[in-house]
């Protein structure tokens, strides 16, 4: 088992992330649970992965074990960059204003005090939040609070962005507006996306490629290409085209489990 | 191509002004009512709880349970109260006592808090002494007065000890509880935005557990407070004129109206400062959303 954090030369530089026969077991012997079995997985610089499946799928797993939070049991993980990672909660810091939460990775980098400030200010107006950086938190709506943790993650001058359900909490019209504001954001950017979720309609709204889970082991079991151009509605036949095959197929992997 | 990039724009500034709408039909802020209507709503609950406390004591003075140079009712004590006010020792007094009070509270707070830091963070030491911390702050700090008298006589020291005993463990406790109450999800979207170390402590950890801290430092100042009191009473330090020995002179020289007068003082002294600690710890919650923004 190797763990490279970034080995440019080994990967070449079109691959962002590599996944080679990674699996990961919690706890041991009869009780241990595997979350992950033989994932093979391969995502090139700039592109946007969306990974689905039902629960249980190790979807979270997958995103720590990229993001280093965890090591695999078995296999392979290889990174190329930095990673940033977004939560179903903002979790945002209460007793730091907006801008000072999205200044502080920077702050711990050890950027200065004024060129931090103007870095935050500058992703708050990327992420629409201009002018609001001296609000507190608690005195932002949901959807607000999802941009600012955007904001942070963007100010760690990451390569790769992991997000685990990031819309999950919001509803159906923030979730609309938050989709073309992560788009803007990715395209303006050539970041490389990891997006984990359970609503394949988003996947197919904002993926390039729909990575299909199965659960209790975790693997691979289908993988779709997204190639509707963008700027893409949720609400278009194509996308919802593609959901629905994709739920059939994903139907289809969750039947196995009541039979 | 031109047009291609004034569409793009286009669309971005509608999608600006989509969520610029969205924004402000969410995140409304509560208005809050003026200052002046707000300490009043403060305030007169407590002027009316003291007025009945006056009426009270008056009205038993009234019934003649106790003669009255034993209980002197509020219209005695008062003017003796004006008069301590009015009279230079007396606030040599308080200056010698409140000097004792912060200084054996500083030092309980710097005690306190390595202690607390170091139970939280080491495991080993959670296990060994983790629950004599909270056992500590169970003892009546009275009880520690002979030991203290033994090991520093009627000493500064001995008072010093005894506070520094009431208060540093309700501090240590508040630190613990602040940091083992801090969200798991905090930890790792610290961890995840670069904070390790030292770095998660400062930026994560610590502001984390103030709330819970501020609980701990407002019932160690009770306890050192209490402990001042009992200390003054019973280690007269020659030459040092306390509020304490006052109060056991006011005894031994049948004098009960500057005996109450100064137990106003010293109920007054310990509820200002619980106040200010009360105020620090509305303000942090407030402004961290943790309560309604009209408390």
């Amino acid at each position: 088992m190797t763990i490279t954090d970034t080995a440019p030369t080994a990967l070449g530089t079109a691959t962002a992330i590599s996944l080679r026969g990674v699996s990961k077991a919690f706890g041991h012997g009869g009780s241990a649970v595997v979350a992950l079995e033989g994932i093979n997985l391969k995502v090139s610089r700039g592109e946007f992965v969306c990974l689905v499946g039902a629960s249980g799928c190790g979807k979270s797993t997958s995103l720590n074990l990229i993001a280093g939070l965890d090591r695999p049991t078995i296999g392979e993980v290889t990174v190329n960059g930095r990673t940033a990672l977004m939560f179903q909660e903002a979790a945002l810091f209460p007793w730091l204003t907006v801008r000072d939460n999205v200044a502080l990775p920077l702050r711990l980098a050890g950027v200065g005090r004024a060129e931090r400030h103007r870095r935050a200010d500058d992703l708050l107006e990327k992420v629409h939040l201009g002018g609001q950086g001296g609000r507190r938190p608690h005195e932002l709506s949901g959807g607000m609070r999802q941009r600012v943790a955007l904001a942070r993650a963007l100010a760690q001058d990451a390569e790769i962005l992991l997000m685990d359900e990031p819309f999950g909490a919001l509803d159906a019209m923030t979730r609309d507006l938050l989709h073309d504001e992560l788009e803007q954001v990715w395209s303006s950017t050539g970041l490389t996306v990891v997006f984990v979720t359970h609503n394949v309609r988003e996947a197919a709204r904002l993926s390039d490629r729909i990575v299909l889970l199965t659960s209790l082991p975790g693997k691979v079991a289908d993988e779709f290409p997204v190639t509707i151009a963008r700027p893409r509605r949720i609400d278009s036949p194509e996308v919802m085209g593609l959901a629905a095959a994709v739920t059939d197929r994903l139907r289809a992997e969750v039947r196995r489990h009541g039979d | 191509m031109a047009t291609e990039v004034r569409a793009d724009e286009a669309k971005e500034q509608e999608l600006a002004a989509e969520i610029a709408g969205l924004d402000a039909l969410e995140a409304h802020l509560g208005t809050r009512p003026g200052r002046a209507r707000m300490l009043w709503s403060v305030a007169w609950p407590k002027l009316a709880a003291i007025v009945l406390a006056l009426g009270a004591w008056q009205a038993i003075v009234w019934t003649g349970w106790r003669e009255e140079y034993r209980l002197p009712g509020p219209d005695r004590v008062l003017p003796a109260l004006f008069d301590l006010l009015g009279e230079g020792t007396f606030w040599t007094a308080v200056s010698i006592t409140m000097r004792r009070a912060v200084t054996g509270y500083a030092l309980a707070l710097v005690i306190g808090s390595v202690i607390g830091l170091a139970v939280a963070r080491v495991r080993l030491l959670r296990s060994a002494v983790g629950s004599l911390v909270t056992g500590l702050q169970t003892m009546p700090s009275i009880a520690w007065f002979p030991l203290a008298i033994l090991l520093f006589g009627l000493t500064e020291q001995a008072i010093m000890f005894v506070v520094v005993l009431g208060a540093a463990p309700s501090i240590a406790n508040g630190l613990i509880a602040g940091v083992d109450h801090v969200p798991p999800l905090m930890l790792r979207a610290g961890q995840m935005i670069g904070a390790k170390g030292i770095g998660l402590y400062r930026h994560v950890i610590l502001p984390a557990a103030l709330p819970t801290f501020v609980g701990g430092l407002k019932q160690g100042w009770a306890f050192a407070w209490r402990s001042l009191m009992a200390g003054e009473l019973l280690v007269i330090v020659a030459s040092r004129p306390s509020i304490g020995d006052r109060l056991q002179f006011t005894r031994e020289s049948l004098n009960a109206d500057e005996m109450l007068a100064l137990m106003v003082v010293i109920l007054v002294i310990g509820i200002f400062v619980d106040t200010v600690f009360g105020r620090a710890d509305v303000t942090l919650r407030r402004r961290r959303g943790l309560i309604d923004a009209s408390t």
